[in-house]
């Protein structure tokens, strides 16, 4: 089974208690200054953008299948089977190639720190591991931002746009962006609006390395042999001709025939 | 000194002076570096979280070391007898190159304390798993192809001959994981299609890298045989340079034919005409490694003579370096927003590790049988006071 989190921005108010809560759950601080800071980074992990007066909140999309978890060379990010995208720190070199391939450039690095990790939301994975909803849903007093099953929130998200077309654009992000995720997003304008890109590949992107990185087993042992045996035909040849040469000699002919 | 050479007396010069101000610095950088962390020695940010040194120091560093493998190839199993004595410089170059990159990645990575941790937590699906193993090995495989050098300076005849039997692996070894290693810096990019520019993003990024590492491995080569000629008093190769400019010419144009089709089947040639930023570094890349090169070494008279041959081989070099900083900063500039350009301390420690390079082959050139015939060129080893005013840094350094 797996959780998924329900963002309906046309029923968020931009109280930003989802911002709090987030913060006070993963031991950040909070206060009026980082309230205002419409980025997410090392120190937080989810923001409430306005424009206008439409919001639009950014998180850690918690990929279906994600590039993140796919590149990290020693597994420190894991898709959890609830749904959660976690992070190991112990585990974790500091390569950022989870950084470079996030095609929603979420995770964030502690670029001040001497002892340096990445840092991003995780959808609460304690909680939800415990059964709870995630921090930002359980405060959420609008209902904007929903936690649940990923299936029900789906069908949830597309009774709301069929009952209600003229309030929604006619997209569930995050139903098929990059094969899917865990957040799903409604609005009632564009999502490039906030910086959410509507030309992302509806294929899940480790796909995109593991066709070259599968084949490489066997590769080795093909390349192998036919090195070997380019080794052995021109290291052949050069003791066939000296063999030759030397029976020409013994004969008294030589030259080419 | 264990060594047959005079001694001399320590000169005080200007690449001598270079050098020294380069490693100050380099030190200092390395304290800010180790002591402030990532933020206070880099322009890397939440944006750009790979800089000059992954697309330098690594991308260029590992690109740089494919003479290695091109030539043992040609050598050891296309069995190119004529190209074997300038196969141990070749080889101290693709050694002394991985080493520096492995230095480097120490600079790169946030927590390289860890750096081992791929050799117990395994994930098979990543690229950069595929990198760390192929690092990993082919240093320990160039480490074995270089060990004949060492063996023979000190004499353990036994340990020469106990490599030189079962070399053959290595070295087929050495061509495989070059192979998977060179192209792979190139799969690493596979996974961002929506993040680097149409111009670089290809499903062929591999196959581009791994050509690509060829040329310049030939291109090294060609360098680094002018540059021993000119600093170690050396006779030059040059009917080997001339054999190498000839396959050089076949490599690129082969790179170059893949790159026009390649465009051409994703229907992004019309960007090649459209001015951008991007394409501006991109008309900079392919005029310098291929098309310029080409045109040179399609006269006679410039593919035989010393002079040109290295001009067009340094012009190929700096076509490959700009393809490597391509991919990694300028080709996804535009799509996470913003601009990068490195801070002094990155720019110090990259120069730091090519000082490093240009002195650790003066010293090896200097102190290990790095060139076969070196009997033959005795007498120019022997009078060195020309030699050495010309880059004393290389030969001295660590005296």
């Amino acid at each position: 089974m797996s959780y998924g989190i329900l963002y309906d921005a046309t029923l968020c108010i931009d109280c930003k208690q989802c911002e709090q809560a987030c913060a006070t759950e993963n031991g950040l601080p909070y206060d009026d200054k980082i309230a205002e800071q419409n980025y997410t980074s090392a120190h937080k992990y989810t923001t409430v953008l306005a424009k206008d007066d439409k919001f639009m909140r950014k998180l850690c999309m918690n990929c279906d299948d994600p590039a993140c978890a796919s590149v990290c060379p020693v597994g420190a990010l894991q898709k959890t089977a609830l749904g959660p995208v976690t992070y190991d720190k112990h585990k974790c070199m500091g390569c950022r190639y989870c950084m470079a391939a996030c095609p929603f450039s979420v995770p964030k690095y502690e670029w001040d720190k001497a002892v340096p990790g990445v840092r991003k939301c995780i959808m609460c994975a304690p909680r939800v591991a415990a059964g709870k909803p995630t921090a930002c849903a359980e405060i959420c007093p609008t209902g904007a931002t929903k936690f649940g099953e990923r299936e029900s929130l789906l069908n949830e998200a597309r009774k709301r746009i069929q009952d209600n077309p003229e309030k929604y654009v006619p997209h569930i992000y995050g139903e098929n962006e990059v094969g899917g995720t865990s957040v799903l997003l409604l609005s009632s304008v564009d999502f490039t609006n906030f910086g959410y890109r509507d030309d992302l590949t509806q294929r899940a992107l480790p796909m995109y390395t593991y066709q070259v990185l599968s084949r490489i087993p066997d590769f080795v042992p093909l390349f192998g042999v036919m090195l070997g045996g380019v080794y052995w035909i021109t290291h052949r040849r050069e003791e066939v001709a000296e063999a030759e040469g030397q029976e020409r000699h013994n004969d008294g002919k030589g030259g080419a025939q | 000194m264990t060594l047959s050479m005079p001694a001399t007396k320590f000169r005080f010069t200007f690449w001598k002076g270079v050098f020294v101000v380069i490693m100050l610095a380099g030190v200092y950088a390395t304290w800010v570096r180790f002591r402030y962390g990532l933020g206070a020695s880099t322009n890397l940010s939440d944006q750009f979280p790979w800089g000059l040194w992954i697309g330098f120091d690594v991308m260029c560093g590992v690109m740089l070391a494919a003479g290695g493998f091109t030539l043992t190839a040609a050598v050891e199993i296309l069995n190119i007898k004529r190209w074997h004595s300038i196969l141990r410089p070749t080889i101290l170059t693709a050694f002394m190159g991985y080493l520096l990159v492995c230095a480097a990645l120490m600079y790169d990575l946030g927590l390289p304390w860890n750096i081992w941790h791929p050799l117990i937590m395994r994930n098979p699906h990543s690229v950069m798993f595929e990198v760390a193993y192929c690092v990993m090995l082919y240093t320990t495989v160039l480490a074995l192809e270089f060990s004949p050098i060492v063996f023979e300076r000190i004499g353990w005849t036994w340990a020469l001959q106990a490599v030189r039997s079962v070399m053959i692996v290595f070295v087929i070894l050495g061509v495989i994981l070059s192979t998977l290693h060179q192209s792979s810096l190139g799969t690493l990019y596979m996974i961002m299609p929506n993040k680097l520019h149409p111009l670089w993003y290809s499903p062929l990024l591999p196959v581009f890298f791994f050509i690509s590492s060829i040329a310049v491995g030939l291109a090294m080569i060609i360098f680094e045989s002018s540059m021993s000629s000119k600093y170690f008093g050396r006779e030059l190769e040059l009917p080997i340079l001339r054999d190498l400019g000839r396959v050089l010419i076949v490599v690129l144009t082969i790179y170059g034919i893949l790159k026009f089709e390649d465009f051409f089947h994703r229907g992004v040639l019309k960007d090649i005409f459209i001015p951008s930023y991007e394409q501006r570094f991109f008309l900079l890349e392919i005029f310098l490694s291929v098309l310029i090169p080409l045109a040179m070494l399609s006269f006679r008279k410039i593919r035989d003579s010393a002079q040109g041959l290295y001009f067009a081989a340094v012009i190929s070099l700096l076509g490959f370096v700009t393809n490597r900083l391509n991919v990694t900063i300028t080709g996804v500039e535009n799509a996470v927003g913003g601009r990068y350009s490195p801070k002094w301390t990155e720019v110090v420690i990259t120069a730091m590790f090519v000082a490093l390079g240009f002195a650790i082959f003066g010293l090896a050139a200097r102190y290990l049988p790095i060139f076969p015939e070196e009997k033959a060129h005795a007498p120019a080893r022997k009078k060195p006071e020309g030699v050495r005013s010309e880059v004393p840094e290389l030969v001295h350094a660590g005296d």
